[in-house]
């Protein structure tokens, strides 16, 4: 396979899964405001922060309203990580290594784009919001269940997974490390009524508070959730999930291309740190180290990949 | 304009009077109706945007990706009518492998007389640095899209060579993929024969041309400008119906002899090179240094004989607008036979009397620069108002020889569907042509363009074109 194919299905799968989480963050954060009432703009502030751009953001306006988060989430070209441009820039890259695609993906991708471009011509309005919000889950599906259904298991699918578990991997990461703070024992005492909504949100933001609950038996304690976020292996956006992906999949390359790399060691160093630590471990290291770490390696993990595979010059 | 009462339908004789290749086809429409058609037509536009067929318009940022309007009324040629057009083209394709291999040798058609030497010394499509390669297998135009024309029951024209890197078989294929879908029914009804073929007749016909000494299976790869060129699409579709890979300048370099691309795995050399670039642009050591979709070194390469580049370099001086009046003396020249399909008949305007001519009867020629395409830059006198009479005047004057002129043919008709039912259009066909050593393939269809503007002769799709499934149909 060209390197540069292999790059393009890696950057179309990230941005689909970065299309897909931002979406989520953005429904977590527009329950909150509903339920809040008065003064939401924390909230919308952390919910720009943990999609990684509150510089962009705040070079373009001055408050956290709803109306302009959203408006820059959903469909604002100067963030590159809105909804449309990670769509856009999915699709670019589908065009790009098309002969590497099933005609159902690219048709799904194809379709997708075509439908979200129409979707998000103009702002979109409160009412209008949560079936907008569908839609992206819907199409981001659609080509999903495209990826599975119909392309071979080979290196084209490889590149594919890492791309959406490396993406997925930081997003979880950056929300945890967002709210460390509201999960740090000393924010233990429990039941404050601030303290629930956040980890509602943090929940809502990885679409996971109900299989939290339904596990956990309506326990939620911060340890918990960290717990889950991190190092339950059945949950399919937890750190320790991902990881795992990664490491399954870049064993299948080095399977087929009979060769390891650097990004082959890194990957297993993450994965064997995710399996032999606990809950109470990661909170006497520190959890917000933890996090950072993890979330630099993931980040060097990628550029190994990158060059490891020669996606460029 | 007036539709002269000339033209060719190659559907109706008169009103309700269905030429024989067309008699089936008709029935059958005219027990349909119009309407549920017209939803017909909008479903093949739904297909193609989903497919994604689309192509750039340059220059346009807005209407970044368009669609080819595609008419849903096919048009459709006897099999008689195609052995004819069979016949003609293979004819002048080996005139002009010949013509190539000629000029780039010992250049016996010059010394004949029979081609004036500046036309090739001085003509930029003529690449010097092909004087005395051979290139693999003895082919110069593996790929060749020859555009027709009809204005009459038995009267074809070539309009164009096209030697360089036709496009437009995407369409073709596609064409006929949405036709089957909407309309099965037709196609055993009426015995048109299939053209999916192409992509492997393409894969074989490279892969039969690869250098001597190739290992094993020839690597094939489809070379592309990128996803901004505007027949990207087409790049990308014939790569993965030919199975091969879809590489851009920055995947390739030169290595050890060789042109490899960049995998996964490290450098992978390819043996044969389908290229959709531009011969400026494809070496910067040996062209233009500027060009960014190249690959610096490729020409020494060639040279050496260790890749095939499908078309060869410097082809363009066989399809050059200029050379176009000489075919029918070319043709002569290498096959000793005289031309079946004919030509145009051309004034050159570089000659003083044909200028003269051309300048007096400007409002009645179709003027084209010598190597522009695209439809881009010419002159349909008949069309066009006395200012841009003028206009085309003062350019005419100042580089003649910049400058061919041709009659304003009349060209054939062959009806679209609109709301008001069935409505002719000028019509062109470009047929498209596979060579390997020992082999001329032609697939039984091709490209019809159509002028969707009523009178328009201008079926460029850059200018407001559609395009037409071709049936050619069996005996």
């Amino acid at each position: 396979m060209l390197g540069k194919t292999a790059g393009g299905l890696f950057w179309m799968y990230r941005y689909f899964e970065r299309a897909e989480n931002t979406a989520r963050l953005l429904e977590a954060g527009w329950r909150i405001a509903l339920t809040r009432g008065e003064d939401d703009s924390n909230e919308w502030e952390s919910v720009v922060a943990t999609a990684g751009s509150a510089a962009t953001y705040n070079a373009k306006y001055d408050t956290y309203d709803s109306a302009n988060v959203v408006n820059f989430l959903l469909r604002d070209k100067d963030n590159p990580s809105s909804v449309m441009s990670s769509i856009e820039a999915a699709r670019s890259n589908a065009r790009l290594v098309r002969t590497a695609l099933s005609s159902e993906v690219w048709e799904a991708t194809n379709e997708c784009w075509m439908a979200l471009k129409e979707a998000l011509t103009r702002p979109v309005s409160d009412r209008n919001l949560y079936d907008t919000l569908s839609a992206i889950r819907f199409r981001t599906s659609v080509v999903r269940g495209a990826l599975h259904g119909t392309m071979l298991r080979n290196d084209i699918f490889s590149f594919s997974r890492l791309g959406t578990f490396l993406e997925r991997a930081d997003n979880t990461a950056r929300i945890l490390d967002v709210k460390y703070y509201v999960l740090l024992p000393s924010a233990a005492f429990v039941g404050s009524k601030m303290d629930n909504v956040q980890w509602e949100v943090i929940l809502r933001s990885v679409s996971a508070e109900q299989s939290y609950r339904w596990l956990n038996g309506g326990d939620t304690t911060p340890m918990g959730i960290a717990d889950f976020l991190l190092l339950d292996r059945r949950m399919p956006r937890s750190l320790a999930f991902c990881y795992a992906n990664i490491g399954e999949q870049l064993e299948a390359l080095a399977r087929e291309y009979g060769e390891r790399h650097e990004c082959h060691a890194l990957a297993d160093r993450m994965c064997n740190r995710l399996n032999s630590a606990t809950i109470q471990s990661v909170f006497e290291e520190g959890l917000h180290e933890f996090l950072t770490e993890s979330i630099s390696c993931t980040s060097m993990l990628a550029g190994l990949i990158e060059s490891d595979f020669s996606f460029y010059e | 304009m007036v539709e002269s009462p000339n033209t060719f339908d190659e559907m109706l004789r008169a009103i309700d009077d269905p030429r024989t290749p067309y008699d089936a086809y008709y029935k059958w429409f005219s027990q349909e109706n119009v309407k549920d058609l017209m939803r017909k037509s909008q479903q093949a536009e739904d297909f193609f945007r989903k497919i994604g067929i689309t192509f750039n318009v340059y220059g346009q940022e807005e209407a970044q990706e368009r669609l080819i309007p595609f008419d849903i009324v096919p048009r459709i040629i006897a099999a008689r009518e195609w052995k004819q057009l069979e016949r003609g083209i293979e004819q002048r394709v080996r005139a002009i492998n010949a013509f190539l291999h000629d000029i780039y040798h010992r250049q016996e058609i010059i010394r004949a007389g029979r081609v004036p030497k500046e036309l090739i010394a001085t003509n930029e499509a003529y690449l010097p640095e092909m004087i005395g390669v051979n290139p693999p297998g003895g082919v110069y135009t593996h790929i060749v899209g020859t555009d027709l024309v009809r204005t009459g029951e038995n009267e074809f024209f070539v309009l164009e060579d096209n030697a360089r890197t036709p496009s437009g078989v995407s369409y073709m294929l596609e064409n006929r993929e949405t036709m089957l879908q909407m309309f099965p029914e037709l196609f055993p009804k009426l015995k048109v024969r299939p053209v999916s073929s192409y992509p492997q007749l393409l894969r074989r016909s490279l892969a039969n041309c690869a250098p001597d000494g190739t290992q094993g299976k020839p690597t094939v790869a489809v070379l592309t400008p990128g996803i901004h060129n505007s027949a990207y699409f087409e790049h990308a579709f014939l790569a993965d119906q030919m199975g091969a890979e879809l590489v851009e300048a920055h995947d390739l370099r030169v290595e050890n002899g060789k042109v490899a691309m960049r995998t996964t795995q490290g450098y992978q050399a390819i043996d044969v090179l389908y290229r959709r670039v531009d011969d400026e642009y494809l070496d910067p050591l040996t062209f233009n240094p500027e060009s960014m979709l190249g690959v610096p070194g490729i020409m020494d390469v060639y040279r050496a004989g260790g890749i095939t580049i499908a078309n060869a370099p410097g082809t363009g001086i066989a399809d050059d607008k200029a050379l176009y009046s000489y075919m029918p003396d070319i043709v002569e020249f290498y096959t000793g036979e005289r031309a079946i399909l004919k030509n145009v008949p051309t004034y050159r305007c570089s000659e003083d009397d044909s200028l003269k001519y051309v300048l007096e009867n400007l409002a009645e020629l179709v003027v084209k620069e010598v190597h522009g395409s695209g439809g881009y830059g010419m002159l349909v006198g008949p069309a066009a108002s006395r200012k841009e009479l003028s206009e085309f005047e003062k350019k005419l004057r100042a580089r003649p020889s910049n400058y061919i002129a041709q009659p304003t043919l009349a060209l054939s008709t062959v009806p679209i569907l609109t709301k008001a039912g069935l409505a002719p259009r000028h019509v062109d066909l470009r047929p498209f042509v596979l060579v390997s050593p020992n082999k001329i393939d032609i697939v039984p269809g091709g490209l019809t363009r159509v002028a969707l503007k009523k009178g328009s002769l201008v079926v460029n799709s850059s200018q407001g074109g559609g395009t037409k499934d071709t049936w050619v149909l069996g005996d």
